[in-house]
């Protein structure tokens, strides 16, 4: 049998490490033996799909899930899943979940002193297009508090969890506000050591994305590992 | 050859990934009533001072009975695609930092060259504090193959190698327990 074509590695300081003390949660969670490299299989190369047509039109507009509409600042968020050599992934799961314009999750242990919003619950689901484009509805999320350290504030944020192609490609990552003064101070953005790569979680604000009157855009393309180069291809 | 875009860093699920993640039925991978041997993993998610951790999220990934994946790239054309299996499970830990997934036995699946891997579940494993995923594998204790497996030959110490081995506990379930640091530490892949 054919090898199986793999994936790329990751680069260098290209992803944030288990172990960043700034971030204390780190410290009794990261594991403290070296990872055990071994070559892709069909194990890694392979990986889950899901039905185009699974998330509907009310799972991409998180204003439109109950009777009301949310308090807060309606935006458009889309973009492309891309492999690093820019290939669109189609037909991929994107899952979004996130905070209310206060700053409070929709969730049983957040007890942070602001309000939750009845209309508003945060969880939204798509599939790409052929494009490898998504887009979502929804409200920007407030800054909150937390306790790694005094006073310690977590920059407006989304989490994004999207698959790709196989297994080795699932990626769940955080998308941030350009012109946040907070991203200096957060060290779950910073522990990501190449610059380039840490800039690749803020999104960009586009008029051309925005709609009058009604919501502002913002772009967000999320780039998943690429194939490994095969001898062939090195020129 | 073009440049390459800078791929997007993980960033930590955080605690409250269940307001987004939270599938229950996806802990279930029987629910379509799929060919094989039914089974049972549970176990526990410890951290470094040996506590409960209740905010992990287990994804997990397998062939089907047979040995073949729902995938494109799976073209082993001596077995079957099962149409009630598609391979793909979740469960986030409970308050005490148990889980408990049901699914198939996997069959065995083709390896590097002529190599076979012993039935095993691929898992990408998350959590607060974990800035990205963590990858193992859970393989099966009564398995004969997993003598020749090349993932589980590579590993040299035997204390290591068995923490990648779910065991059948008296109850007839699978036993696989995650320890994130210490003695038993899982041994987790670069992949």
């Amino acid at each position: 049998m054919a090898q199986p074509p793999s994936y790329a590695r990751h680069r260098e300081g290209g992803q944030p490490p288990y172990l960043y003390p700034d971030y204390g949660s780190t410290v009794k969670r990261a594991p403290t033996r070296p990872l055990i490299h071994f070559e892709h299989t069909l194990s890694e190369i392979t990986g889950p799909s899901f039905a185009t047509g699974w998330a509907g039109p009310e799972a991409t507009d998180l204003t439109k899930q109950h009777t009301g509409e949310p308090l807060g600042e309606r935006i458009i968020v889309t973009g492309r899943i891309l492999d690093e050599d820019g290939r669109p992934i189609p037909d991929t799961l994107v899952e979004l979940w996130q905070c209310n314009a206060a700053g409070r999750y929709h969730h049983p242990v957040d007890q942070h002193d602001a309000p939750l919003d009845p209309n508003f619950t945060g969880a939204g689901q798509a599939i790409t297009d052929a494009d490898g484009r998504y887009r979502f509805v929804t409200i920007k999320p407030g800054a909150y508090p937390w306790r790694n350290s005094p006073n310690a504030w977590r920059p407006a944020h989304l989490h994004l969890g999207v698959f790709g192609g196989g297994f080795v490609t699932r990626l769940i990552t955080q998308m941030y506000f350009p012109g946040d003064p907070l991203l200096q101070y957060d060290p779950i953005y910073q522990s990501t050591a190449d610059v380039g790569a840490r800039e690749r979680l803020i999104a960009a604000y586009d008029p051309d994305l925005s709609e009058p009157e009604w919501a502002l855009g913002y772009a967000f393309d999320m780039v998943l590992r690429g194939r490994a180069a095969t001898p062939f291809e090195v020129a | 050859m073009a440049a390459k875009l800078i791929a997007t860093p993980g960033q930590t699920v955080g605690p409250f990934f269940s307001v987004g993640l939270d599938r229950p039925e996806w802990a279930d991978m029987t629910r379509h009533n799929p060919h094989g041997e039914r089974i049972v993993i549970e176990g526990r998610v410890l951290d470094g001072d040996g506590a409960a951790v209740p905010d992990a999220l287990i994804e997990l990934w397998q062939a089907n009975a047979e040995g073949r994946y729902d995938h494109l790239h799976d073209e082993q054309a001596d077995k079957k695609i099962d149409p009630n299996f598609h391979g793909y499970g979740r469960v986030a830990t409970d308050v005490h930092g148990g889980f408990r997934i049901k699914t198939v036995k996997p069959g065995p699946v083709p390896g590097r060259g002529n190599a076979l891997q012993a039935p095993h579940i691929n898992v990408a494993f998350f959590a607060r504090g974990l800035l990205r995923q963590l990858h193992t594998r859970i393989y099966f204790g009564d398995e004969a193959a997993n003598a020749s497996d090349p993932l589980l030959s590579s590993i040299d110490d035997a204390s290591v190698r068995r923490t990648l081995i779910a065991r059948r506990s008296e109850g007839g379930s699978y036993r696989f327990d995650f320890v994130l640091q210490g003695q038993n530490e899982t041994a987790f892949l670069d992949i």
